[in-house]
Order: structure tokens, then sequence, then C-alpha cells
């Protein structure tokens, strides 16, 4: 029962300020999720003994982080004091959170990668005696950054959702980082797919399809969860249109994915002749002209479906991030929900906690 | 006042104890504000914070600093209202009193003649004719109330009242509000809880402030404040953009730039014993600065007086321990719905959220890390 309908606001000022987080945020949400499930499925390379995915995995986790760190400092008022967010370990801050979970997980990820470039180089890396103590480091470095990168895709939905900012709190209190991992995973696995051999990116191709189908769901939920003021945002003007755009990629990135698992599945043979002749994955000399093809066809298909799931995981970055920043420019994404939250804890009863009070 | 328990929810309240200093904050009372201004220009001059925007004219009224910010601490709204407005907000004001807010009776006293407390009580008694309304107010006198004229916040002595000139330059049809807006010093503090570096602090005299030598200008707690108060310095200039040749501009640099500003509660002067500057120059004493304590008392008290002179419409925001965000430090007396202000109608510290959205968040990152367990299952070769 809401009866103050008609809406009233200080000459249609915002009432809550969007914080000045401009694309450098939108790329580092993007970005911070790819590491984060680069290095899962760089992890589970090492095991599995994939060498091409897991070479890809893992100089893709240290790119993303080495640049969404860059786009993070970068967004700084004032970026010669970002060392300052070390000064505290602050629970109640995810943006603190968030930095300890970032270089946790860089420390790792630097590991791996100077293993992988000295591998890649011959052992030309001039480490001396020292070799050794790297490579030995290989194993709990993965462990490590792999402990690290799940926090790094799911933390911040708390970061965007731990704000008075009403469509991101809303997404935030309905499962956003539910969406973020689901993001996370549609965007390592698409990474894979366009960089690694088809053959070893069977794991990526799956953790792509359940993160879109994750994306879709949780994306559902979330907006059913949130008041219709908040979730207009989602839905309207420019990052309205770059959700719908994130949903069509994604879906085609998902049909073109499980294509391309289906005919990874039934090529096995001819699949499987190709990675173990080309290793990282450029093509390599097939037996017969026929299964070159086929291998080609598939990588091709891989490639395409992959850039577009990426596409998908950035588009939906930069949707919630505008869709937020949006938010805040109307007084009416403010009043409305807590307007309503507000009649509906009188209307149970509630009637000592408005700020609001006659006497 | 309620002595209810407070919601311990949220995961900092980041009061000092056992602090020499008793919990400062200010007691803005709209109904006796007139729109001067001084309190912004005393904020602005002692604070040396820069200019803001370009002199353009809003076109909201009086209004042409349009809200607060970075570079604008005190922040007087004006509102013009219509005879309709006013009746809604005497009734709305009306509700609210009926609710018994805050409440500490249970809510089926509601409807029983109990007295209601202080002037109110007295208020309703002395009006038992009018009582059909049956709310426990009084319905508003057909004639405004003249809060301007001299003497009329006085204790009403019936010999002066019948030698003065009672016209009420007021109108029941029109009225303006006026309202001088701040930084909330809020007990849950959502821009001090998540700013990252530890700039923002609580001080002993349980206000919050940033320390500008620290922030690095991050923009988190922009987000994270309900009331949009605090905001980062990107722009802002000492100098007016139709500087001209003959007016030498003075060469000065904008202070703490990139970094996050707002309302400090003067800690400056309150560590040297003084009062903060909007509160030292309101020449009506509309805002009013002392411990914390008191000041609510002093807003209980007056929102009553009001009441009894039937201005239903009054009520106040922020005196509530049991808000979303811990009562505030800035006690506000207005005449009229907050959104009408600008002020959130039901704000609540993000915080508040944190511990259910930190547990989303670990579900959503085992949830991931099985499904890249599964694929590597999933996909055996």
């Amino acid at each position: 029962m809401v009866e103050d309908v008609e809406f009233s606001s200080y000459y249609g000022r915002p009432i809550v300020k969007a914080p000045p987080w401009g694309d450098e945020i939108a790329i580092y949400l993007f970005l911070g999720g790819l590491a984060g499930g680069s290095s899962l499925l760089g992890l589970g390379a090492q095991f599995s003994d994939r060498p091409g995915l897991r070479i890809a995995t893992r100089l893709t986790a240290i790119t993303a982080t080495a640049a969404g760190g860059a786009a993070l400092v970068s967004d700084l008022g004032r970026p010669e004091r970002f060392l300052n967010m070390m000064r505290v370990f602050k629970v109640s801050s995810p943006m603190s959170l968030g930095t300890w979970i970032l270089s946790g997980f860089g420390v790792g990820s630097g590991v791996l990668t100077a293993i992988e470039v000295d591998r890649l180089t011959g052992q030309r890396l001039p480490l001396g005696p020292l070799r050794r103590v790297l490579h030995a480091m290989e194993t709990p470095a993965a462990l490590e950054s792999a402990l690290f990168a799940t926090p790094l895709a799911a933390y911040t939905g708390a970061l965007l959702g731990d704000t008075a900012v009403p469509t991101w709190n809303a997404a935030g209190r309905s499962g956003l980082s539910f969406v973020f991992v689901s993001s996370a995973a549609v965007a390592a696995g698409g990474a894979a797919m366009a960089l690694a051999p088809v053959g070893e990116t069977g794991p990526a191709r799956l953790l792509a399809l359940a993160g879109s189908a994750g994306d879709v769901i949780g994306m559902d939920q979330m907006k059913k969860g949130m008041h219709p003021a908040e979730v207009d945002p989602l839905e309207d003007g420019e990052p309205g249109r770059k959700l719908h755009r994130a949903e069509k990629l994604l879906i085609a990135g998902a049909v073109g994915t499980a294509a391309v698992e289906v005919g990874a599945r039934v090529f096995a043979k001819k699949v499987a002749q190709g990675a173990g002749a080309g290793g990282v994955g450029t093509g390599g000399a097939g037996s017969s002209s026929r299964n070159w093809k086929t291998r080609a066809a598939l990588r091709a298909l891989s490639v395409v479906s992959g850039a577009a799931l990426a596409a998908a995981s950035a588009y939906t970055r930069f949707g919630v991030l505008e869709a937020g920043i949006e938010s805040t420019k109307d007084p009416r994404h403010v009043v409305e929900p807590q307007r309503a939250r507000l009649e509906d804890r009188r209307a149970r009863g509630i009637v000592d906690d408005s700020i609001t009070t006659g006497t | 006042m309620s002595t209810t328990t407070v919601d311990d929810n949220a995961v900092a309240d980041g009061h000092w104890h056992g602090s020499a200093h008793e919990r400062k904050g200010f007691f803005t009372d709209t109904s006796i504000c007139i729109g001067c201004k001084a309190c912004e220009v005393a904020c602005k001059e002692w604070n040396n914070n820069p200019q803001d925007g370009t002199f353009e004219l809003l076109g909201s009224s009086y209004d042409n600093t349009g809200s607060l910010g970075a570079n604008t601490w005190r922040h007087v709204a004006f509102v013009e209202q219509d005879g309709e407005r006013i009746e809604a907000a005497r009734e709305s004001g009306r509700k609210l009193v009926n609710l018994g807010m805050p409440s500490i009776r249970p809510r089926t006293d509601e409807s029983e003649a109990k007295p209601l407390d202080g002037a109110l009580g007295a208020a309703e008694s002395g009006s038992a004719g009018a009582g059909a309304s049956g709310g426990g107010l009084p319905e508003t006198p057909p004639m405004g109330i003249d809060l301007l004229a001299p003497g009329a916040l006085e204790p009403s002595d019936p010999e002066d009242i019948a030698n003065m000139d009672t016209t009420p330059p007021d109108t029941e049809d029109f009225r303006w509000l006026m309202s001088s807006d701040v930084c909330k010093h809020c007990t849950h503090a959502g821009c001090l809880d998540v700013c990252p570096t530890g700039a923002l602090f609580r001080t002993e005299f349980d206000t919050v402030v940033v320390q500008n030598d620290v922030c690095n200008g991050c923009g988190t707690c922009v987000a994270g404040c309900p009331f949009g108060v605090i905001e980062r310095r990107d722009d802002g200039t000492i100098n007016t953009p139709t500087d001209r040749d003959d007016r030498k501009a003075a060469d000065m640099d904008v202070p703490d730039k990139n970094t996050a500003n707002k309302c400090t509660l003067c800690y400056d002067r309150l560590v040297d014993g003084q009062e903060p500057a909007c509160a030292q120059t309101c020449p009506t004493e509309s805002i009013k600065f002392g411990d914390h304590e008191d000041m609510v008392d002093k807003a209980h008290t007056r929102v009553a007086d009001l009441h009894a002179k039937g201005m239903t419409e009054a009520r106040l925001y922020g005196a509530n321990p049991n808000d979303g965000v811990g009562g505030t430090g800035s006690v506000f007396l207005i005449l009229d719905e907050p959104e009408v202000y600008g002020l959130p109608p039901d704000p609540r510290v993000p915080t508040k959220d944190l511990p259910q959205m930190y547990a989303s968040a670990g579900m959503a990152a085992l949830g991931m890390f099985a499904a890249a367990g599964l694929a590597f299952l999933g996909s055996k070769r």
C-alpha cells in the first residue's frame, strides 16, 4: 500500500551522487573477472596436462591483472597515492578487500607468468640457480592465485552493491555477485577458446556455457528481486542497450560454443591429431587436407564464439556500471523504492525506524 | 526520547568510547530559517572552499547553489509551495504523528485516548471541542501561524499579543520553505565504512572527517553516502570565469584537488573550543550547535511546540537512533516530506547490507570454483 503516489523532489535534482567512476572501472570489472576465471582454467590445465590452454590462460590472467590494476589506479583522483590503499585492511570496505584480493592474486599470477615466459624463451631468463626455485613454485603459485581467483571475480558484486547508488545497491542485495562470477566464467572461457587450440579448450567451453546459463538466470533473478524503479536503468537508455547487446552476444556466443563442443566431440580424433601436432595452436600440419579443414573450421568458430562471449561479458560490466550511474541522476530511482519499503514496513506494523519522526 | 536499543547490524559504528568529548552535532530548525545563506558564505570563507559553478541562475527559486558537494558544505534550499502543497504537508505530518514514531508504545495504544507527550498532549486536551478528527492533533487553525512576527516564538502572553499587529505576512495559499542542508555526520556513516585508505575517520567529537593528505580520490565514499553529501573535488575554482584583465585573478590553487571533500563540522574550530562557522553566523539561530544529546532534546521540544501551535507539518529528520543510519549527528526540523528538500525518505547505510552481500559473493565464488572443476571433469580426454 503506497499512499503517497505523487512523487516529489527538489527541482528534480539528484539525491545521491554517482561516484566518479568512468570506463576504467567497467574495464577493470571485466578484466578482474577475466583474470580470475583464466587462473582457474590455468590451474585445471596444469593438472590435466593441457599445455596450450595453460599458457594461454596464464598469460591472459597476468595481462588482465596488470591492465586492470592500471585502470584502477588511473581512475583515482590522486593516482600517485594508490599505495595508500595498502595502509589498512578494512572488512567494511569492499574496495579495501578487493585491493588485497587483487594483490594476492597478482603475486601467484606473476610467478606463473615468469615460469611460462622462461619456458617459452627456452630458459633464457637470467635466473641462474634461482631457476629451480622458480619452477618449484609452480604448483604453490597456481594454487595461491586460484585461491584468490574466485573472490576476485565475485567481490565486485559487493563493491557495487555496498553503495547508496540505488540500482547497484538493489542489485547487490539481489545477487549481483552471481551475475558477475557468471560473466567472469563467460569471459575467461571465451578468451581461452579464442587463444588456445580447440582440442584443449573443452573445459573452457563448458565453463563458458555454464557461465552463460548463470548470467542469464542470475540477471533475471536479480531483476526480480529489485524495485521496478531500480530495474529501469538496467533496461532503458544507453546502459539498457549495452545490456541487451550483451545478451545477444552471449546467446550467439553460447550457441557457437555449443557447436564447437559438439564438433570437437564428433571429430575428436581429427582434433586431437591437430592438437598433438600443433601445440600452442598455430594449426599444425594434419595428415590430410580434410582433417585440416575440419580443424580450421572448428578453430575459426571457436575464435569467433569466444570473442563474442568475451565481448558479452564486457558489455555486461559496462551496462551494469553505467546503469548505476544513471540511476543516481533521477531522484525517482531513490525516492520510489525508499518510499515503498518505508510504507511496507509501516504496513507490517514497524513504525519505529523511520528517519522522519512526528515527535 | 526513545531509548530502544540501537540496531547494531552495521559493521562499524565507529563511536569513540571513553572520549573526553560529548558527541557534537547540529540542530537545524528550518522553520526559522530566513534563507539569508550566511551559513553558506561563512562555511566557504572559513574552509577556503572553491567556487561552485559559474554563478549562473539555476531557476530554482533563490537557490543558485544547487546541492551539497565537494565545494559546498552548507546548502540552503528554497522551495515555493501553494496552498494545496501546504495542506498536503500538514496532512502527511499529522499522519506521521499519529503513527507514534519513534514508538516506544505498543502500536495498539494509538487509537486510545492516551495523551501524547508534552506540549502535544496539552494541545490535544486544549482543543477538546475539535476532537472529532480523532487523530490526537488539533486541526490547523484557520489563520496561518506567523513565525516571523515578533514574539511569535516566545511563550504566548495574552496581554502582549493584544497590543501587537497580528496580521500574518504569510498567506494560507503560499509558503516558502528554506532549509540549510549539511553533512549528517551519521552514527553509521557509509562514507567512513567504505573508505579503503582510512582517510575518513571518526573524530573525538563523533563527527566524520576526511584527511585530505591521505585520500587518494578513489571515490568509493561518494557512492557510499546515502545523502549525496561527500564528493570528489574534481573541479572548482577560486577564480571566477569572468575574470578580466582589469581585475587580476588571484593566483591561487584549488586546495585538496581530486580528493574527497565534505563538511568537517569545523573540526579545526572544535578542537579550539569554537563552534562551527555556519552555526556561529546564523542570525536566527536556525542552525544550532552543541552536544548531540541536547540538540536532539531541543528538536523534540521544538517540534512539540510547533504541533501545539497547529503546525502539524513540522517533523524531525535524523532524530531517531533506530533509522537506517543509526540517527544523524545533524538533526533537522523540516516542514514537509524529506524528498521535497532533496533528502532521502528512508536512507540506509549500505554497509548494513554488506554481510549479506559478502555471503552471497562467497557463495558465488564457490559456485564458480565448482563450475570450473566440473568443466574439467566433464571434458576428460
